[in-house]
């Protein structure tokens, strides 16, 4: 059996995470719910980075623990580096509150 | 299953049998610090507040020392204020008296200054330990227990492995009839619904939703996107890219029982289960929270591995980072391994977990506790240093 590369931990999801750094090119497989999923990286994935496992449209949602993590700000095609250059959260965002000082 | 603790006089048991040396105002903390140094057996926990505040302020400050002077792991307290601080140093020591310790005082003003204090208040301390090496461990029930639990320096594999891992071992503390505390409300941003699902009643389920809002709220008025400041620049070079990802990796280290009720910072909720203490993520403040909170022992799941333990409450750090236990040894305790983390539904890690924490309680000592590295600690104001 192949060593765990990465977990997708809710069938809900649209991103897994790395649990070993994996490089640009590699076809890594993924379990999601029942289904298994060969995914080609597009990026190198660091230990404990995301990657989309989906093609995901801008502002659209990005599922993790199959609960809304954050929105992308573009597409994101499946076995892309999902993180804070293609993110933004909903929360905590003084930046675009009224009420900020 | 039992542990082997220290019986106080409020028939709470301390896992630890340290004399406290707490300084009430900041100006104090040199001269608590100098008493520990000199006084085996004895511990200074400091902190930058208890002057020149508001009124709500300088109350968490006293309520959060009493509580922590009241930490079944102290045996007794020296309280060493400096004499014109705001809050009142007797009545932090009246608070602790309560629960049958001795507590004594100086106020390093009165007594000539920093040398006389050292003095005395290290004359005091001695006295306190000896009282405090007559004591014997005695086998006790695990319902006597309660936990603190914390996450930081966190990365992606604390929500994968180490926080469900460690809410395997808060289940099993539950199930056994114990308690356990712990807060972080800045990371319940974006899993407040999954918590509130599980408050005993619908008004505790309120209550988080408004705990985590004024939180928010503290956080909007700064005008910027907290990200940076939460998630940390390390959350992010580890992956974590938004508070809301790393509030639901956070959430799963509180395991899956139902929560009591919420208190306020400074707070020591009584009872048995699981409780909320309203307080930020840093660990300064967070740790002094659950301390205060009860906890005699804390587990510290962490991904990029944090340092620091607590002057009086043993902090057990777990780590599901095969890296970080790799190349930080002495500031991580137990790896659990993400595969056998996770194939296992956690239980299995969750025993793991439990079983060193019993060991910590009996008496085995931390990284933390044998490198000393536990004075990075500070109590939560919210209000204007005036």
């Amino acid at each position: 059996m192949n060593k765990l590369q990465a977990i997708v931990i809710n069938k809900r999801d649209n991103v897994a995470t790395a649990i070993t750094d994996l490089k640009d090119g590699t076809t890594v497989v993924v379990s999601i719910g029942e289904e298994s999923r060969a995914i080609k990286l597009h990026d190198s994935i660091s230990l404990g980075h995301k990657f989309s496992i989906t093609p995901i449209e801008a502002n659209s949602a990005i599922i993790k623990y199959g609960e809304v993590i954050g929105y992308a700000i573009k597409p994101i095609e499946a076995g892309v580096h999902v993180h804070i250059h293609n993110v933004l959260g909903n929360r905590g965002r003084g930046d675009l509150s009224k009420e900020s000082i | 299953m039992s542990f082997l603790a220290y019986p106080r006089p409020d028939n709470s048991f301390g896992v630890r049998n340290q004399v406290g040396i707490l300084a009430t105002v900041a100006c104090a903390n040199d001269v608590a610090h100098w008493i520990s140094n000199q006084t085996a057996g004895s511990v200074a926990f400091t902190h930058q507040q208890g002057c020149c505040q508001t009124k709500p302020d300088l109350d968490t400050v006293t309520r959060t020392l009493i509580s922590l002077g009241r930490n079944p792991n102290l045996a007794s307290v020296v309280l060493v204020s400096l004499g014109c601080e705001s809050i009142s140093p007797n009545e932090v020591a009246e608070g602790i008296a309560v629960a049958g310790k001795d507590v004594e005082q100086i106020v390093i003003q009165k007594l000539g200054g920093s040398g006389p204090a050292l003095a005395e208040g290290s004359r005091m301390a001695r006295q306190l330990v000896k009282k405090a090496s007559l004591l014997q461990r005695t086998s006790v029930p695990d319902s006597e227990l309660r936990f603190g639990i914390k996450c930081g320096a966190s990365d992606t594999t604390s929500g994968l492995v180490s926080n469900p891992s460690t809410g395997a071992a808060v289940d099993l503390l539950i199930e056994h009839g114990g308690s356990c505390v712990f807060g972080e409300t800045t990371e319940f941003m974006g899993a407040e619904h999954l918590l509130a699902k599980r408050a005993i009643s619908p008004e505790v389920g309120q209550q988080i939703f408004d705990i985590v809002k004024q939180m928010e709220q503290r956080a909007l008025n700064a005008g910027a996107d907290m990200r940076g400041g939460q998630p940390t620049g390390g959350n992010i070079a580890g992956g974590l890219t938004t508070i809301e990802e790393k509030s639901l990796g956070a959430i799963s280290k509180s395991g899956s029982k139902p929560i009591q009720a919420i208190y306020k910072y400074g707070e020591c909720p009584q009872g048995k289960g699981l409780f909320i203490i309203d307080s930020p993520g840093r660990e300064p403040e967070a740790l002094t929270g659950l301390a205060a909170g009860g906890a005699q022992i804390i587990l510290f799941s962490t991904g990029r591995g944090a340092p620091q333990g607590f002057p009086f409450v043993p902090v057990i750090k777990i780590t599901g980072n095969p890296q970080t236990y790799k190349r930080l040894p002495d500031h991580i305790d137990l790896y659990i391994d993400i595969e056998n983390g996770s194939s296992h539904g956690f239980a299995r890690a969750g025993s793991i977990i439990y079983e060193e924490a019993l060991k910590v309680a009996s008496g085995q000592k931390t990284v933390a506790e044998i490198t000393g590295y536990s004075s990075a600690t500070n109590i939560y104001t919210i209000g204007p240093v005036i």
